[in-house]
């Protein structure tokens, strides 16, 4: 009977929940790497028992870990990250050129065809490449040293590649987010990189509608169709038919544009998933209740989906790699919070309920739907 | 033999418990009992200091026979108390965070 494996990063540690088809009754495996920040851990689509996840912390920096075995048991991998050639500056928060100073990985994106083959978002931000089941680590320098990067700047949470999308069906096509550079996109698998943000505007910064400079908080696509983007930026969700040559505002009835997560369903291209998100400083839910937001039109018209989530007194966020789909179908929606908790919608988001309650604020979820 | 003392941490990622014992060639000094732990330890390659200019993590210190050896160069020579194994030389976390 096929099963679903939920890896769910923390700020104390990475926690496995697995479930059968039924996705009711939950086994809780973890903490792994307890006390340590896992900003992400990801299931190779070639080989799912092949598990990839960053380790870090203010202390010790940054590890990488591999497991062989779906995460019963894990390795530590090579950690070296270097900037290749001169590392340059980008612009600190004030404005001054500040130079590239590698913080942790944000993100793991494992090849759709190779479980040797990962990439590694960065922050500051830099795309690497392990060819060798994380061994060792290469920058695709193309992206940071792009003739706009001088001139990028920190978002509030550090200046983070933390979206890596691959497309399917078109070899060496690549699409990134960086905080709050923007968006780029590779079509010769990571060698060169153009900003992809026509269409983006973003008040408060000086040219709203410049080439980069956009706070993309996450981008989306749905395998079958990967020509088609959706993307939740600080404010405005937006979506491109054009593989993000143009970008138009999809936000439509929400109750704020603002938010983090957004994702695709496995089985409805045209059926996109956000939770809304109280800005600018307060980021937690409006009005105190949890509700995910559902488009079956590809944005512009959204429902709001409610049952079995807190709608009073709930003030918890849901950050930007803590939401994820599987491919049951009907299909499973999950997402984690800053409050501890793991919900599932084993319904496509019509009904909701935690998985767990009390984990540490959740930074990143992924899900293997298994044989 | 040099005996290290790490904190829990590191200790977990090593594998180990207790301390470590590391053997190291030639002078003992700052440097060479950390290139000895790394090169027994890989995994604590960068999760002391960098692995390319060899800087402490702000967060670590180190500690012999009642010094602070945090801010001295890796050509300092360890304590003999350290070098004939009556001391550790540690590796001491910042009680810092949350």
């Amino acid at each position: 009977m096929s099963r679903v494996r939920v890896l769910v990063g923390t700020r104390k540690g990475a926690f496995i929940l697995t479930a059968d088809g039924g996705r009711k009754q939950w086994e809780v495996s973890g903490p792994h790497f307890g006390g340590w920040e896992i900003y992400h851990l990801k299931g190779s689509p070639a080989d799912p028992d092949r598990l990839y996840a960053s380790q870090s912390s203010g202390w010790f920096g940054q590890v990488i870990q591999r497991s062989r075995d779906g995460g019963k048991t894990w390795e530590p991998m090579g950690n070296k990250f270097t900037y290749e050639g001169p590392t340059g500056t980008h612009q600190w928060y004030d404005g001054t050129p500040h130079p590239w100073d590698f913080a942790r990985v944000w993100h793991l994106e494992p090849s759709l065809t190779d479980p040797e083959t990962v990439y590694a978002g960065v922050e500051d931000a830099a795309l690497f490449r392990t060819t060798d089941g994380g061994q060792t680590w290469q920058e695709l320098p193309g992206l940071r040293t792009h003739g706009s990067a001088a001139s990028w700047q920190p978002g509030a949470g550090g200046m983070c590649l933390h979206t890596v999308l691959l497309d399917p069906s078109h070899p060496g096509r690549m699409f990134v987010a960086i905080s709050a550079a923007g968006a780029f996109r590779s079509d010769d698998a990571g060698t060169t990189w153009r900003p992809i943000n026509r269409g983006l505007t973003s008040e408060g910064i000086p040219d709203p509608m410049a080439e980069v400079g956009h706070c993309v908080h996450r981008i989306a696509m749905h395998r079958s169709r990967p020509g088609v983007l959706f993307m939740q930026k600080h404010w405005d969700v937006m979506r491109s038919d054009d593989a993000g040559e143009s970008w138009r505002e999809v936000s439509g009835n929400l109750p704020t544009d603002f938010g983090f997560p957004i994702d695709v369903h496995a089985h409805e291209p045209e059926t996109v998933y956000v939770v809304p998100i109280k800005s600018d400083s307060e980021h937690y839910p409006p009005d105190g209740k949890l509700r995910v937001y559902r488009s079956r039109t590809g944005g512009n018209e959204w429902e709001p989906l409610t049952r079995g989530l807190p709608q009073r007194d709930c003030y918890v966020n849901v950050l930007r790699d803590a939401m994820a789909v599987d491919a049951f179908d009907p299909c499973g929606v999950y997402f984690g919070t800053t409050g501890g908790q793991v919900y599932v919608s084993p319904d496509a988001g019509d009904s909701w309920t935690p998985i767990v309650q009390h984990l540490p604020a959740v930074v990143s979820v992924e899900v293997q739907t298994l044989p | 033999m040099i005996r290290v003392t790490l904190p829990a941490h590191l200790r977990t990622l090593a594998r180990v418990d207790g301390e470590v014992k590391v053997a190291v060639e030639g002078p003992a000094t700052l440097g060479s009992v950390l290139d000895a732990l790394e090169a027994g330890y890989p995994m604590l390659r960068g999760t002391i200091r960098d692995q390319v200019t060899h800087q402490r993590r702000a967060f670590l210190r180190f500690f012999a026979c009642e010094q602070d050896l945090s801010h001295e160069p890796p050509d300092t020579p360890l304590p003999d108390a350290v070098v004939q194994g009556a001391e550790p030389f540690m590796v001491v976390g910042a009680m810092a965070g949350g």
